[in-house]
């Protein structure tokens, strides 16, 4: 067997694997908070409850209504994009005018409802989802394994991420997000409903961490603390980033997941903390994140 | 920045009044937790107290300069493992343990508070986060601490060698004291130049900028300050349970006593020992209904922050302040 560094091939494939698997869970997430953030000026304390309710939903929708993968992939994410825009039309619009960190609260206070109950209903036992069928097996790469479902989650991550930039960044609709994320009241005296924008804006957000938890189901187990210890990481991993810029958190969010990856190869026990590590180091070199303006 | 979190600063300011309300709110409040564990059982109102230091110390960074940290579990957490294994393994005795545990969260608040002021707002409040999730893997994973199981059968002592401490009811006075004199320290610090100049900041930054002060250098003071006392609370709640484990540096920890402070009434001197004594008597008489407890801290949060913004103390205080005129 062939080795790099005196470590074995094989292994360091698959950590690398497993990091860009990673990776593209952090990019989904950050890349939400970075477009709620952009427009509410909000930090998405829930978006990690909302991941994991995309992963009970799909589970839901495979084990109540028979509908498969394919479908849940389409329908969580509207279903729990829908529950956000009512979150936010509820709760989130009343807290424009105040200072920021009590969008930060509340969101931390429905995420702790949305997670107590789940963890009430379902216990903190997983549960399991299976594969899609057509995704099962594996490609032979000649040096590795590369299991379908993975290569799957890794590229579709990766159109979806662009896609994202895509719209935000060419199209007429993103000019007007960015330009309401610049000066909201400018852009309502031009008659464009900013309300409205800002309520579509939350919901795709949380679609787009939905639809992260759809992914996840079948890689991890759907439990209801899925969500809260990867959030945690994907606040370093904007941190890092900086929320100035889409394609900024996209590839932090891919690097970082394989920076970790190759940690767990070179020196294990720090595979928790890399990233933390990494925020430290970043804050003090550059405290307004890699991607970040001041 | 306006922000209604802080009503106390912003209504009719009338300093006499003031000091005549924390004087007699303060001998109220001792009078009530001096006869309190005839009452109550000493060891859940001895956790309340510690819960009510770590509160209060929160608050003083939150409601007074504005800072609103969500990892300050890694003080109480560090101070805590600090306090018990050098009281079990290396044999400290009590008074000496506790200093070497908020010695430690001094320490690790001066450095986490180096890089967490480099952001604001948000961020800060992200990256204390992150931080405080760094030292969990830590205490996790390090050999001494003990893992899942925690540090185990730390022995409480006594107190300056005399007054055995593994009495419930010796201990309750012991805390008491501590407690009091955090809350002191707390006031005093509050009510000094300092603590004028740590309000400003958290008015107007900018401002207080123009008029030359330092304000890195002040929230710094702040931020390790707070670390300081959140460590006092974490290395007395060690002693109290003879037990130091991941509970108390899990971010969970770190969303408490942020909801207490919320509760109590943000930047209201006796707000947090309010909303301490809430959070705790709710876990403790609800402790069977499980994830029911954390649903519940859950809706609290959503109701105070759309509805109860100035928490308990505050809305009282402003009553008081409506009822004079």
């Amino acid at each position: 067997m062939s080795e790099i560094f005196g470590v074995p091939t094989q292994a360091l494939f698959g950590q690398l694997l497993i990091g860009l698997i990673n990776g593209s869970f952090y990019a989904l997430l950050s890349l939400g908070l970075a477009v709620i953030f952009g427009l509410l000026n909000i930090i998405n304390f829930t978006h990690g409850a909302q991941y994991m309710m995309g992963a009970f939903v799909a589970y839901f929708l495979a084990h109540k209504a028979g509908l498969g993968y394919w479908w849940a992939l389409v329908i969580v994410p509207l279903a729990v994009g829908a529950t956000g825009m009512v979150i936010e039309r509820l709760m989130l619009s009343r807290l424009y005018k105040l200072d920021h960190l009590y969008g930060l609260l509340l969101t931390f206070g429905l995420a702790l409802i949305i997670e107590g109950s789940f963890r009430h209903q379902f216990g903190s036992a997983g549960l399991p989802y299976s594969m899609p069928e057509d995704l099962t097996g594996a490609f032979n790469l000649g040096f590795m394994f590369l299991p379908k479902y993975r290569a799957w989650v890794i590229g579709s991550s990766l159109v979806i991420c662009l896609g994202t930039w895509f719209m935000i960044e060419r199209t007429k609709l993103g000019a007007y997000l960015r330009a309401a994320t610049e000066n909201p009241s400018l852009v309502q005296a031009f008659g464009v409903n900013v309300p409205r924008m800002i309520t579509l804006t939350y919901g795709f957000g949380v679609g787009l961490a939905a639809l992260a938890g759809v992914f996840a189901a079948p890689i991890y187990q759907v439990a209801p603390q899925m969500g809260s210890s990867l959030i945690i990481v994907v606040f370093a991993v904007v941190v890092i980033g900086g929320m100035g810029s889409i394609l900024g958190s996209v590839i932090t969010g891919f690097g970082l997941g394989v920076v970790e990856g190759l940690t767990k190869v070179f020196y294990p026990e720090a595979s928790n903390t890399v990233i933390f590590v990494i925020m430290a180091i970043v804050l003090m070199i550059r405290p307004q994140g890699l991607f970040g303006q001041r | 920045m306006t922000d209604p979190a802080k009503p106390v600063a912003t209504a009719a300011h009338d300093p006499a009044w003031e000091a005549r309300y924390h004087r007699i709110g303060f001998i109220v409040m001792l009078a009530i937790l001096v006869v309190a564990p005839m009452v109550v059982y000493p060891v859940f109102l001895m956790k309340a107290l510690c819960f009510a230091l770590f509160a209060c110390a929160f608050n003083l960074l939150l409601g007074f300069g504005g800072l609103l940290s969500f990892g300050h579990a890694m003080f109480l957490g560090s101070a805590g493992y600090l306090a018990a294994q050098s009281a079990k393994v290396w044999g400290f005795p009590t008074e000496l343990a506790i200093l070497t545990g908020m010695g430690a969260a001094t320490v690790l608040g001066f450095f986490a508070g180096l890089l967490a002021i480099r952001r604001q707002g948000i961020y800060f409040a992200m990256i204390t986060l992150a931080l405080a999730q760094m030292v969990f893997f830590y205490a996790l994973q390090a050999p001494f601490t003990g893992g899942e199981d925690g540090l185990q059968g730390v022995p409480r002592g006594k107190f300056l060698g005399m007054i055995d401490l593994h009495d419930n009811l010796v201990m309750y006075y012991f805390v008491l004291a501590i407690f009091s004199a955090g809350f002191l320290l707390i006031y005093r610090i509050i009510h000094s130049p300092y603590g004028q100049v740590l309000k400003a900041i958290r008015d107007n930054e900018p401002r207080a900028i123009s008029l030359g002060y330092r304000t890195e250098r002040f929230k710094l003071a702040a931020f390790v300050l707070s670390a300081a006392l959140a460590g006092l609370a974490g290395a007395t709640k060690a002693m109290v349970f003879q037990l130091a484990s991941l509970t108390d540096v899990h971010w969970s920890m770190s969303g408490e006593v942020v909801l207490m402070t919320l509760l109590g009434g943000m930047g209201t001197v006796f707000g947090p020992v309010a909303g301490a004594f809430v959070i705790a008597s709710m876990e403790h008489y609800l402790s069977d209904l499980g994830a029911w407890v954390t649903i519940a801290q859950g809706i609290i949060f959503v109701v105070c922050v759309l509805a109860f913004r100035r928490g308990i103390m505050g809305e009282l205080e402003a009553w008081l302040r409506n009822r004079r005129r």
